[in-house]
Parts: C-alpha cells; structure tokens; sequence
C-alpha cells in the first residue's frame, strides 16, 4: 500500500494536464469538478497511505522511499526520483490534500462565470501536483523541482486576472521576491553536495559528520533564506500581502494553508541539521518572533479584508519559525495544521463575503453582514475565537504549545511572542467588527473611492470598479450591487466552510497536554528523535501560561470589538507608518531596486551594446566569413564532390603511410 | 573438431554439393520478416489490375516492421539468457548491438511509413514501391547490424544504398528529385567501390573477411604498422565515411537531402546513418580495437572538421531542408565521438544518440513535410514565420523535437550529448569533447531560429531573425542552391499558403506524435533506454 505514493502527485498532475489540452471542451461546471475529482482523489490515496504507514512499527518501520527511477546519473551526482514517506512527509499530504480538495470544490462556486474557470482548474491542480512532490521528494533536487512548481503556479495564479495591472505586478512581485529565496535554496544544496556527495535525505542526515558548526550554521541559515521567501518571513514579507490579487480560493489554498507553510515544513525536514547549529536555531527564532510582531502590528492597520487576513498569515508563519527555532518541530507542525484549518476557513469566509459583496473588499464599506450571512459569520467566528486563542479552540491549544516551548528556551522571545497573541485577538477582532458587527455602511452612497484608496496608501486592492472578467457575471446573479441585500454563495461554497468550522473547533484535540497516553502528534517523533526541544514545564506552569495566554486573547478582543463596533473611523489607531507595512516596500526599493535599476540600465545601454553585442556581431560576421569559405566547396556538381571523397581519401592513406614510415 | 568439417568438405568435393552451413533463423528472422514483407507487398500488388491503396500498403508495412520488432525483442530475451553467438558458419552475430540496431531500424521503418502514408496521399503517388522500398532498404541496415564479415556488411551496404537510391528519386514530379537520386549513386557507387577495395586489402593482409579472425590475426601477429592493413582501414573509413556523411566524404548529403522527398529524407537520415554506424563500430571497435593507436587520430579530426563543419555552415542555410542535412552532419561528429573513445562507454553512447536521433529527425522530417505544402516544395526558412499561429501543434512539435536535437535538458537529445561527451573524456580526449560542446553550442542557434520564426507573428517583417542575418554577414540570400529552385515561386507559394492551415493529416500527425512522446517520455525517464543501450554489447567488446 506504501508504494502508492507516486500516485499522490501523479494524480492531480494527469488532471492538470487533462485541463491544459481539453479544459476548454469540457467547459464549465465539469472542468472545475475533474480538478476537485482528481485532488479528493489524492486525499483517499493519502488516508489508505496514511494507515499504512500507522500499521508499521519499529524505529525505521514508518519511513520508506520509493525509489522510481533514476533521474540523473551524472558520475558523482545520482538523482533518483525518489518519495519519502514517513509521518511528517504523510501528515503534510494529508492536509494539504484535504484542504485543497475543499478548496477546489468551493472554487467551483466562487469561479462561476469566470471565462477562464477551466484554466484556473489547471493551475489549482498544476499546483496540488507540485505540492506534493515537494512534500514527498526523497531528496533535495525532487524537492525544489516542487518548490519552483508551487512557485510558477503561485505566480500564475496571482496575476490570473492579469488584465489588472496590479495583478500582473504582484505576480512578478511574489516571482521575484521568491527567487531571492531559491538562491538560498540552491547554495544549501550545492553546499550540501560538497559535504556529502549526495542530495538524498537519507544520506545526507547519516553523513552529518561532515558538517562543520560553520558548515552546518551556513547550509541553515541558506534554507532559512530560502524558507523566508516562501513563506513571507522579515525581509522578503511584502509579496503576500499583494499576492491576495489572486482569486480568493488561491489566497485561501496557497497564500495561507498550504504553500506558504512549505518553508516551515523545508525547515523540519532538515532539523538534524538545525540541532548542530545553535546559531542558526537563534536566528530563526528571532526572526520568526520579530515577523510575527511586525506582521501583527501592520494587520491592525489594513482595511482590505484580504490584507489584514495576509498579514495574519504572515504573522502566524513567524509563530512557527518560532517553534521551529526553539526545536519545538512538533508543536511548529500543530500550529502548521491548525492554522491550514482556520486561515483557510478565514479566506473562504471572506471570499463568500467578497462575492456577496459584489468583489467588495474594503471593511469601511461592510459592516452588520451578520443579518445576511448567516452561515459565513457563524463560521468565520469560529476561525475567530480560534485564532485568537481563545479555550477551547484549536488556535488557543496551538498556540499555547509554541508560547510553552518559547517560555522554557528564551524568555525575551516568549514576551514577544505574547504581545503578538494580544495583537492576534486585537486585528480579527477589529476585522470582525468591521465586518460583521456595527453599521450597515454599504448602504450609504460612498465617497469616491479615491479618498478612500489613497487613506488606505498601500492597499491598492481590488475595490470595485476594477473590470475583472467574472465580475460582470457575478454582480448579475449574487451581490449588492442593485439588486439588493448580500446572500450566501451556492452550496459547494458553503460545505467547506461547514467542514473547515469543525476542523477548526475540535483541530485542537489533535494535541491535548491532559493525559500522557493521547498523544497523536507523538509520532512524529521519529521524525525529531532526541533533537525535539523539551520543554520540562512542570504541569502548575502549564496551567498558568494557559491562563496567561487566554488573558491576553481576552484582553485583545475586548478591546477590538466595542471600539471597532462603534466607528471605523479611527485614523489616529491607524498610523501611516504601520499601514504602509512598517515602510518596507519604501525600504526596498531605495536600497535595491534604484541601484538596481541604474545597474540595469548601464548593462543595458553600455555592456549590452558596445561590448556583448559587439562581441557576438564579431563572433557572427567570422562565423559567417568562415562559412561562406566552406560553402564554396558546395558547387552542386558531382565531379567535385567525388574530388571531396577523392582527397580525404588520399590524406587519410598519406596518414597511414606516415604511420608505416615514420 | 577438425575432422567433421574437412569431411563435410571432401565429400562435397566428392559428389559435386555444396556443404550448407547450419542456418540458426532466429538470428536473421527480423531480416526476413522484412523482405518477406517487401516480397510479399510487392507481388500482391502486382497480382491485382488496378494499383494498391495506399492504406493497406501502410497497414501492411506497419505489420511487417512490428512483427520484425517482437522478432527483435525475442533475439533480446535469447542474448539476454543464452548470451551472443555468431551463426550460418561465422558469418553474422547475434548479440546485444546487433539487436538494438534492428529494434532501432524497425521502429524508425514504423515511423516513416505512418509518415510517408500522407506524403504519398498528398502527392498522389500510387503503387506500393515506395514501402516496399523502405523495408528492403530497411533490411540493409538489419544486416549490416549483424554482420560479422566484411562481405556481409557490404551485401548490407549495398542494399540499404541501392533501395535509397531508388527512394530519392521518388518524387517524379520534382527534377530534383531525380538529380538528388543520380548524385547520390554516383558518389555512393564510388564510395563503395573504395569500400570494396579496403576489403580486398584488409583479407590481403590477414587472410580473412571475417570480423573475429581479423581481431584474432592481429592478435597472434604482431606485425606492426603493416602498409597494406593500414590502406584497407584507411579505405574502410572511407567507404563509412561517405555512409554517415562525415567531413570531407558529406559533400552530398545536403543536395540529397534537400532534393529527395522529406519523408525519405528522415528515413535516410535515420536508417543510412544508423546502419553505416552500426558496421562501423563494430568493425573498428571490435576487430580493429589493436590497431586503434592507428585509427583514433585520424577519426579524432575527422570528428572535429564533422562537428564544426556540420554546426558552422549550417547557420547560413535558408532552406530548413538544407539547414538539417548540415546540423545531421554535426549530428554525425557527436556519434563519432563514441567511436574514437573505442571503448565499451564510447558505443554504448554512440548507440544511444543513434537511437533518439533517430526519432528526432523522422519527426522533424516528418513535420517538415506537412509544412511544405503539395508539391513538397516550400522548405524556406520563411515558411515557419507564424506557423505557430496557424498549427500551434506543428508547430508546438517542432520546437520540442529542434530543442532536442540541440540537446536541451528534458529531452533525450540532452542525455545523448551527454553520454557521448562523457565517453570522450573518459577516453581522454576533453579538446574533441570541448569543441563538441562549442559546437553544440552555435548549433542551439539554428535550431532556435527556427522555433522564434514559427512563433514571431508573421506580419512582423523585419524581427529578430532579419538582425540575426545581417549579423551573420548578409548571407540571407542563399547562392549555393545548385538544385535552381526558383526563389520567386517557392515564395508565391509561401503566400499563398499563409491563413489557410490544412490539418495536419493522420498517418504523419500520428508519427511525429510518437517521435515527440519518445523524445520527451525518455529524456525525463532516461533509464530503461540507457540500461537497453548499456546490455547492447559487441560480442567482442573491447
């Protein structure tokens, strides 16, 4: 059953291609229902592996590589394509299979009119496909084969209404920043395969000797890099705040559950290597808990819903690095599936009130969407109170885990991270407030959007009025727009959100500190072995960090909520400075993309010109002398080309005679 | 052990027989699977009044290559567990090479006759010849695969050449059609006389035609730098030479590849140079492998002046047809490589260029010839302006099967450059195995052109490729036509073809299909074809 695996990325992969040639003849609604077909299927394969592996035991019984053919047999270096399937690798699949079917299956109501709904199908299956092979991959170089998959179909999924100019840029904002971080990706492996000889896991953890501290602290601190651009962490965040230019099912499937945790899980895979540098932990620590704060502060400004909720991401994604710097890998991987659980349910939730909406994302003009959303605002409370922590939802058991495990390794970044925990509670409820709760404000005719664009500088989100295909189609059927009160979207956008509540409430049962016998997480341990930090908190300190925890959530939402009921016109809570993202934007673009630029422009109008292209016009005008020299051999009449024959002939017998005679 | 022969002689001698060798069938049984089935066609043909369709000629030739194919894959099985033999009194062999040279040759048969099924429905030719042809010629190169004689690798010779002579000169509708056929008898008449005399000289030295007795002779005698074995080897390379179209005996190979109809175009550069090259290794890999200190100089520059030859005039080529004659004669210094490393690396790797070569250039050919239109005539470059917006997929098929002649990663012509490169610098020869690379290089170029014109708009007049030709010294204007294709007609005719695509018709939509599944398939999954090449040993391996 095992040896099923390839199956996982085979599956959604033959569905993309499918979709690729034939999407336009199968058309809407059936397209979108073979990519879900295709994913759901993943899933049942995933679940039949999944127990498969539960029903081995032993230290090495629950990791097995499936060794499909070899890929690359270049002397030293030997790439096989190869899976490891072992209870990280299978506990990644798992979710991002389960989550991505639901997902596919709510696009297919959010997409509805789109003119390109079968090529979105592509991409979304294209995606699933690389996923899992980065989740899978037996060695590096399988690896990042996903790792640039998920890339290339994040980018074409962000600008997929690329007929937005602000679309198409965030695309190549997501690319670019992301290339930075596969820079990283590359040297790590380069480096790697200096040490060692080899790319495969395996091998590279059991010849770990030859890894010394600066060896070791520089191929981490590499991956971290590249970890940092996946998954939005200081200084390459900006990407994912201006990737939530894609369909919203994107930014709920890659931008929050399922891509952007590919660093954290890139970061785990190589804690053999992280538990030999405790510089490196230190740096991803800190880094993780800085991002955290940073992004928090920044989500409290936003009035793009979809922005706040980016930031939230991005934020949550620094509670992981956190764990992952204070080797808590399991609890990192908790947060990672808890989180998958409720961000995901926070984008659906805001994409049904976005397609309510009529493509409205400005909170400004929200408000009391209770009335009319019933099952989206039940639903979005529930990832609410679980993000914010509060007991007993799965963020607060979650959370509680990451906070635990910084409180016994750091106290500085325990503090940090705390702070962040009030500041969680205080942005959604600011959010929900907004949104949910206080005035009806989309009823009143609204100032021009212009004055609302430029207070809210940085999110040059898609308000209305931007002309995208399927708006047309969508204002006609659903929406405020003028033909009256926002309804709920179609029952397949409804389930998932149904699904994704539960999950949400009861995720925390994955991991319950109560008795020591339930413990689902505990097999991942053989994953971290003895390199899992322990946390040694006595059980009286447990109950006093949770109460703690569950203080500052309270104090958060107790805040937000009376505030932000009562008016959302607080400009003096909203400084530019954290509403611009702390300026970052600014930061780059002084520092690298002017020099940049002028470097660009020098390359282009000097070196390209005088120098390269003299250089290949010289090569070109030789080549061609040299072959209008050789054509001339070509007459078209035979007696030539037999005096051709005739010559080589008599060198080649000259030559051997020398041979005799010499 | 003696005794028995020599008897069997004496009494032939004694009542007037001829003593008859033992026949094991099974080592020739592809052979004669595919001549029965040029006889076969060919007097079915002749039994009826009117001419036969063209379809059941095609049926009945696909049928006969796959059967000859499972023939092959059984010889496979047989190698693989009895190990290589040599039969019918020593004069062929049937081992590992000799196997996968006939599972080449019988696929390559299977493609070009999907493949040329359209050509001749769209010309109009009627009769069964031009199938019954390509399997006779086919069968030519089958038997220089086995040969393990020099006599037999000249039947072989004779008769992949005569059947290819014929093949060229298929077109009755195009004069040079015709005139490509008659250069390429003539020099090939002459190439094979030269042949025969390397023979006559060879068995004058050692007293033998026969592959392992010459290895064995050489072995026993250490007769050094013997000028009467060194002329007949000197004129053997000739007479290969000229088969696989190596600098300076190629001199034909662009007019008879542009003047013969393109699907036997394909054919001739997939059968002719994988038979010639089949011999060829064998013969100089495996008898020879003593005198290698001789021969390996004197191939190393042939391989040089094939490779830079092969990539530079190709760059001034207007006509696509023209444009892939020299990038086949590069094609040929990259196989060469694998046979001046003499080693048991250096021929697996020519082999396996020869086999993905093979596809990629039937496709390509093939390709080429749904574009030339009826007549088969439009072959400039301008033709491919904008192909891609009137048939994406030629055009799609195109660049993958150009790509992979370049040798692009993920694609098997990425995996072929690579082996033959890597057995040249484990034979130590890195300075051939750089310029190959160079080489490789400017080649990328024109095989790029191509995929950038199919995908510039085709109102776009001046684009890139006008800046590349000024480059390249204003050689746009091709002057070294001696086939006189009118310019201005070829021309008209391109314009008229624009906006009007017909679709691309089943046998060779079919066939170029397969050649670029082969090509993709194999160059992501390398390995089962690599692991075919490596087991297909010489049974005197070096």
């Amino acid at each position: 059953m095992i040896h099923l695996a390839y199956l996982l990325p085979l599956l959604p992969l033959v569905g993309g291609s499918v979709l690729a040639v034939g999407g336009r003849r199968l058309g809407e609604p059936l397209a979108g229902w073979l990519g879900t077909g295709t994913v759901l299927g993943s899933f049942v394969i995933t679940c039949i592996e999944f127990a498969a592996l539960l029903g081995r035991s032993g230290p090495g019984g629950r990791s097995v590589v499936q060794v499909l053919w070899s890929w690359i047999p270049v002397g030293g270096l030997q790439v096989h394509v190869t899976f490891l399937v072992d209870p990280l690798s299978m506990t990644m699949a798992l979710f991002v299979t389960g989550i991505s079917a639901l997902i596919h299956l709510y696009s297919i109501g959010y997409m509805h009119g789109d003119p390109d709904f079968p090529k979105f199908f592509t991409y979304l299956n294209l995606f699933v496909a690389s996923m899992l092979l980065l989740v899978l991959g037996g060695n590096m170089l399988i690896t990042f084969v996903g790792w640039e998959g998920v890339g290339a179909c994040s980018y074409w999924l962000i600008s997929f209404w690329f007929q937005r100019d602000s679309a198409a840029s965030a695309g190549k904002k997501a690319f670019i920043y992301n290339r930075v971080g596969d820079v990283g990706f590359l040297l790590a492996m380069f480096l790697v395969f200096e040490k060692t000889g080899s790319l495969d896991y395996r091998v590279v953890f059991a010849h770990l000797h030859a890894f010394g501290p600066a060896s070791a602290t520089a191929v981490c601190l590499l991956l971290f890099l590249a970890a940092a651009g996946k998954s939005a962490q200081i200084p390459l965040f900006p990407w994912l705040a201006d990737a939530m230019e894609g369909p919203t099912p994107v930014s709920a499937l890659i931008h929050a559950a399922t891509m952007v945790t590919a660093g954290v899980y890139l970061m785990c895979r190589f804690n053999p290597m992280l538990a030999l540098s405790h510089d490196a932990q230190l740096v991803v620590a800190s880094v993780g808990a800085a991002t955290a704060f940073v992004a928090a502060t920044i989500g409290a400004t936003q009035h793009d819903i979809k922005k706040v909720l980016a930031y939230s991401t991005v934020s949550q994604l620094g509670y992981m690095f956190l764990a992952v710097g204070t080797g808590a890998y399991q609890a990192a991987i908790f947060l990672m599936v808890a989180h998958a659980f409720y961000k995901g349910l926070l984008f659906l939730g805001a994409g049904s009130v976005i397609h309510a909406m009529d493509d409205e994302q400005d909170l400004l003009r929200m408000g009391n969407l209770r009335r009319y959303l019933k099952l989206t605002s039940a639903t979005f409370a529930v990832a609410w109170l679980a993000i914010a922590g509060i007991p007993p939802l799965s963020g607060f058991w979650a959370k509680g885990d990451v906070l635990d495990n910084a409180f016994a390794f750091n106290k500085a970044l325990w503090a940090v991270g705390l702070v962040t925990a009030a500041l969680t509670a205080y942005y959604l409820s600011r959010l929900m407030a907004m949104a949910f709760f206080g005035d009806e404000r989309w009823r009143q005719a609204f100032p021009t959007p212009a004055g609302v664009a430029a207070a809210s500088a940085g999110d040059a989100g898609a308000g209305t009025g931007h002309g995208t295909p399927g708006t047309a189609t969508h204002g006609a059927g659903h929406g405020v727009g003028h033909s009256g009160e926002p309804h709920e979207g179609p029952w397949v956008m409804g389930l998932p959100l149904v699904v994704l509540s539960v999950l949400a409430l009861l995720g925390g049962a994955l991991n319950l500190p109560w008795h020591p016998s339930w413990d689902p997480l505990g097999w991942l341990t053989p994953v971290f072995g003895t390199r899992l930090f322990d946390a040694h908190l006595s059980s009286s300190t447990q109950w006093v960090l949770g109460v703690v925890d569950t203080v500052m959530a309270l104090i958060g939402l107790g805040i937000a909520l009376p505030l932000w009921t009562r008016d959302v016109q607080r400009p003096r809570l909203e400084p530019a400075f954290l509403r611009r993202a702390w300026l970052i934007d600014t930061a780059i673009d002084t520092t690298v993309s002017r020099p940049g630029t002028l470097l660009a422009r020098f390359a282009a109008t000097v070196l390209d010109v005088r120098i390269i292209d003299g250089a290949v016009n010289g090569t070109a005008r030789l080549t061609g002398m040299l072959g209008s020299g050789l054509r001339r051999a070509q007459t078209g009449f035979v007696r030539q080309y037999a005096l051709g024959i005739v010559l080589g002939m008599v060198a080649l017998l000259a030559y051997m005679a020398s041979r005799v005679w010499m | 052990m003696n005794l028995l022969p020599s008897l069997a002689g004496m009494a032939a001698a004694v009542t007037g027989h001829l003593a008859l060798p033992h026949i094991d069938y099974l080592s020739i049984l592809p052979i004669m699977i595919m001549l029965g089935g040029a006889v076969a066609i060919i007097g079915w043909s002749s039994l009826l009044r009117r001419p036969l369709d063209v379809t059941w000629v095609t049926s009945l030739t696909v049928l006969t290559a796959t059967a000859a194919l499972t023939m092959s894959l059984f010889q496979w099985y047989s190698v693989l567990h009895s190990g290589a033999h040599t039969h019918i009194d020593g004069a062929v062999v049937m081992d590992g090479f000799s196997v996968l040279v006939s599972v080449l040759v019988t696929c390559a048969t299977f493609v070009s006759a999907v493949v040329g099924d359209s050509w001749l429905r769209r010309e109009d030719v009627r009769g069964p010849e031009y199938h019954v042809l390509m399997l006779v010629s086919a069968s030519g190169a089958m038997t220089m695969g086995v040969a393990n004689d020099l006599i037999v690798v000249f039947l072989g010779l004779e008769i992949l050449s005569i059947a290819l002579y014929v093949l060229a000169a298929f077109n009755p509708r195009r004069a040079e059609s015709g005139e490509a056929a008659l250069k390429y008898f003539v020099l090939g008449a002459f190439s094979s006389a030269v042949f025969v005399y390397g023979i006559a000289l060879v068995y004058g030295a050692t007293g033998t035609s026969n592959l392992p007795q010459i290895a064995d002779f050489l072995a026993r005698n250490v007769a050094l730098h013997d000028g009467l074995l060194l002329a007949g080897l000197a004129l053997l390379l000739v007479g290969f030479g000229f088969k696989i179209a190596a600098v300076p005996f190629h001199l034909w190979t662009p007019d008879v590849y542009q003047g013969s109809p393109t699907p036997v175009t394909g054919f001739m550069a997939a059968v002719a140079k994988a038979g010639g090259f089949a011999a060829l290794l064998r013969v100089f890999v495996s008898s020879f492998h003593l005198l290698r200190a001789d021969w390996q100089p004197p191939v190393w520059v042939l391989a040089c002046i094939t490779l830079v030859l092969g990539a530079v005039v190709a760059l001034l080529q207007q006509d696509i047809k023209r444009m892939l004659a020299y990038s086949s004669i590069n094609h040929a210094g990259f196989i060469l490589l694998g046979l001046q490393a003499a080693t048991a690396r250096g021929v697996e790797a020519s082999l396996y260029y020869l086999f993905v070569y093979s596809f990629m250039v039937i496709g390509t050919f093939g390709v080429i010839s749904v574009v030339a239109g009826r007549g088969d005539r439009d072959h400039g470059l301008e033709t491919y302006r904008g192909l891609a917006s009137r048939q994406p997929w030629l055009a799609g098929a195109l660049v993958v099967l150009l790509l992979a002649q370049a040798g692009v990663p993920f694609t098997t012509g990425f995996v072929a450059k690579l082996e033959v490169v890597t057995a040249a610098v484990h034979g130590g020869s890195t300075a051939l195995a750089v310029v190959a690379m160079v080489t490789a290089a400017i080649a990328a170029f024109f095989y790029l052109r191509v995929g950038v014109l199919m995908y510039t708009p085709a109102q776009n007049g001046t684009g890139e490729d006008g800046d590349m030709a000024a480059a390249l010294g204003g050689a746009a204007p091709s002057s070294d036509d001696p086939v006189l294709v009118g310019v201005g007609e070829a021309g008209s005719i391109t314009v008229g073809a624009l906006g009007s695509a017909p679709p691309v018709p089943a046998g060779a939509a079919f066939g170029i299909a397969l050649c670029v599944v082969v090509t993709v398939v194999f160059g992501i999954w390398p390995q089962p074809l690599t692991a075919f090449a490596h087991h297909a040993t010489l049974v005197l391996a070096p």
